[in-house]
């Protein structure tokens, strides 16, 4: 159990069954008055945030949440195959609950998954992964259209906005938390 | 670990606050930091040493030297607060605390805006070359030093908050109506005197004769920041005893402690007749001025360079 105390940002705590972590929080105590512990919390699965301010004697469960290191495998479908590097376990998440990171799943990856009551809740990519190019328009020399960027498809499917000079086969650092193109990578 | 402009600016604020005192007349007190006996209260948990309590404010003493005599005198020291951890908050902070006799809270009002206006004044002969490169610096002395506001509890409850006072207390909301939508409107323009709170929430104060329903308390805010809370001191012993009973018994209740009656203040308060006092917030003084972000930028050490 946290007491009101406990509470600060970046606390994971569970509330009506559910994992949330503080995102703001600010200790107020007006005037020799009740000290207040003003928290906007997330809920780390829907994404959902509320506002709520507790005070001094208020307590809270902790979230049981566990981060264990796994590898990726491979996908079927909307299921996506992992394995623990440690016990050798393996276990699917779907790709609802991957969201935008089923973009930059490679093979063999190795990341973070967060469990919560022993379920996957997410996955913790690297920041930076490179994948190749397997569609591009070639850059037409020349072209004055004005346009510095073109749209290229990756490995995993994912389509993102390059500049002209990358082509097929070419490797590119990607920025996970932005899905957005950093640099080429030279073999 | 603050700078070495810093600590100078530090150690500048408590000359000034010294040379005001002085020149007024004040003497300068220092009471025990570890006490035996401290005044309940029941929103306030001490820190224990060694079986005695590390002040939570200077309060008992000050007034126990005033019913042995004193005129006007006034204190630097740190305070302890278990667990008051925040943007504005330290578990240790200095706090600075002045007592007149023969005064009420708004002589005490009075001071404050004097304090306020000769801190800015020494600072800005002393550090020219701050205010000259930081406009936040610079605003923040013109706020310090401009003409002082105040309102009391209700009008700020009827203006900012969606309930009245009365319905905030009743629904006991009072705190989180206050710092959810008065606090915030509080200083704006300059100095803001928040004042006349209910009688409920002044266990020390002494309750206006005319309207029993309030105390004569009040804050000092700057740019929603609390800053002092200064009162007319009650004296009536018999009263103070019957408050003290009822703080002790929510003690006992919400937090499982034993507080004593501290008995010879209280034979003390009775030599008193008319005094008020105020505790001002010296680390808060030092982050307006220096328009910083929080308390924890302005002390010489805070919990993070440990």
């Amino acid at each position: 159990m946290f007491s009101a105390s406990d509470l600060r940002k970046g606390l994971k705590l569970q509330i009506d069954g559910s994992p949330y972590i503080i995102t703001e929080f600010e200790f107020s105590k007006p005037g020799k008055g009740q000290a207040l512990y003003r928290c906007r919390m997330r809920n780390m699965i829907t994404g959902n945030q509320f506002s709520k301010t507790y005070r001094s004697g208020d307590k809270f469960e902790k979230a049981n949440l566990e981060e264990r290191k796994m590898q990726y495998l491979y996908h079927q479908d909307d299921e996506y195959h992992f394995m623990d590097t440690e016990n050798y376990e393996q276990l699917f998440i779907t790709a609802e609950q991957l969201g935008d990171n089923i973009n930059f799943l490679m093979d063999n990856m190795e990341l973070e998954v967060l469990f919560f009551d022993d379920r996957p809740i997410d996955v913790s990519l690297p920041i930076f992964v490179n994948l190749t190019v397997t569609q591009a328009d070639p850059w037409a020399k020349g072209d004055t259209s004005g346009t510095d960027t073109k749209p290229v498809t990756v490995e995993t499917g994912y389509q993102l906005q390059v500049p002209p000079f990358v082509d097929e086969g070419d490797k590119i650092q990607i920025d996970t938390r932005t899905g957005e193109y950093v640099t080429r990578v030279k073999e | 670990m603050l700078d070495l402009q810093g600590l100078h600016i530090r150690a500048a604020l408590f000359r000034f606050i010294r040379d005001f005192f002085s020149q007024r007349d004040f003497l300068e007190v220092d009471t025990p930091i570890r006490q035996p006996v401290i005044i309940p209260e029941c929103n306030i948990v001490p820190i224990m040493a060694d079986g005695q309590y590390l002040q939570t404010s200077p309060e008992l003493c000050m007034k126990r030297l005033l019913a042995a005599g004193c005129q006007k005198i006034f204190q630097i020291c740190p305070c302890f607060r278990k667990d008051e951890l925040g943007k504005n908050h330290l578990e240790e902070f200095i706090m600075l605390e002045w007592y007149r006799i023969d005064a009420n809270y708004r002589h005490l009002m009075l001071d404050c805006e004097e304090l306020l206006q000769y801190v800015v004044w020494r600072f800005a002969d002393q550090f020219p070359e701050v205010c000259d490169q930081n406009d936040a610096v610079a605003e923040a002395l013109r706020l310090l030093s401009a003409p002082a506001d105040r309102m009391t509890v209700a009008e700020a409850f009827d203006r900012f908050a969606p309930v009245s006072v009365a319905e905030a207390l009743q629904q006991e909301i009072f705190e989180e109506m206050l710092v959810e939508f008065v606090e915030p409107e509080l200083g704006k323009k300059g100095p803001f005197f928040l004042v006349d709170y209910p009688h409920e929430l002044a266990s020390l104060a002494k309750v206006d004769l005319n309207r029993p329903e309030v105390a004569e308390r009040f804050e000092l805010y700057l740019s929603g920041v609390e800053l002092a809370n200064g009162f007319t001191e009650l004296t009536d012993a018999g009263e103070q005893r019957r408050r003290f009973v009822t703080e002790i018994e929510v003690i006992r209740r919400t937090q499982g402690r034993e507080q004593v009656m501290p008995e010879r203040f209280l034979g003390d308060l009775g030599l008193l007749n008319g005094a008020a006092g105020i505790a001002f917030g010296i680390d808060r003084l030092l982050m307006l001025l220096l328009a910083k972000e929080t308390i924890h930028n302005v002390v010489s050490f805070n919990p993070a360079d440990f």
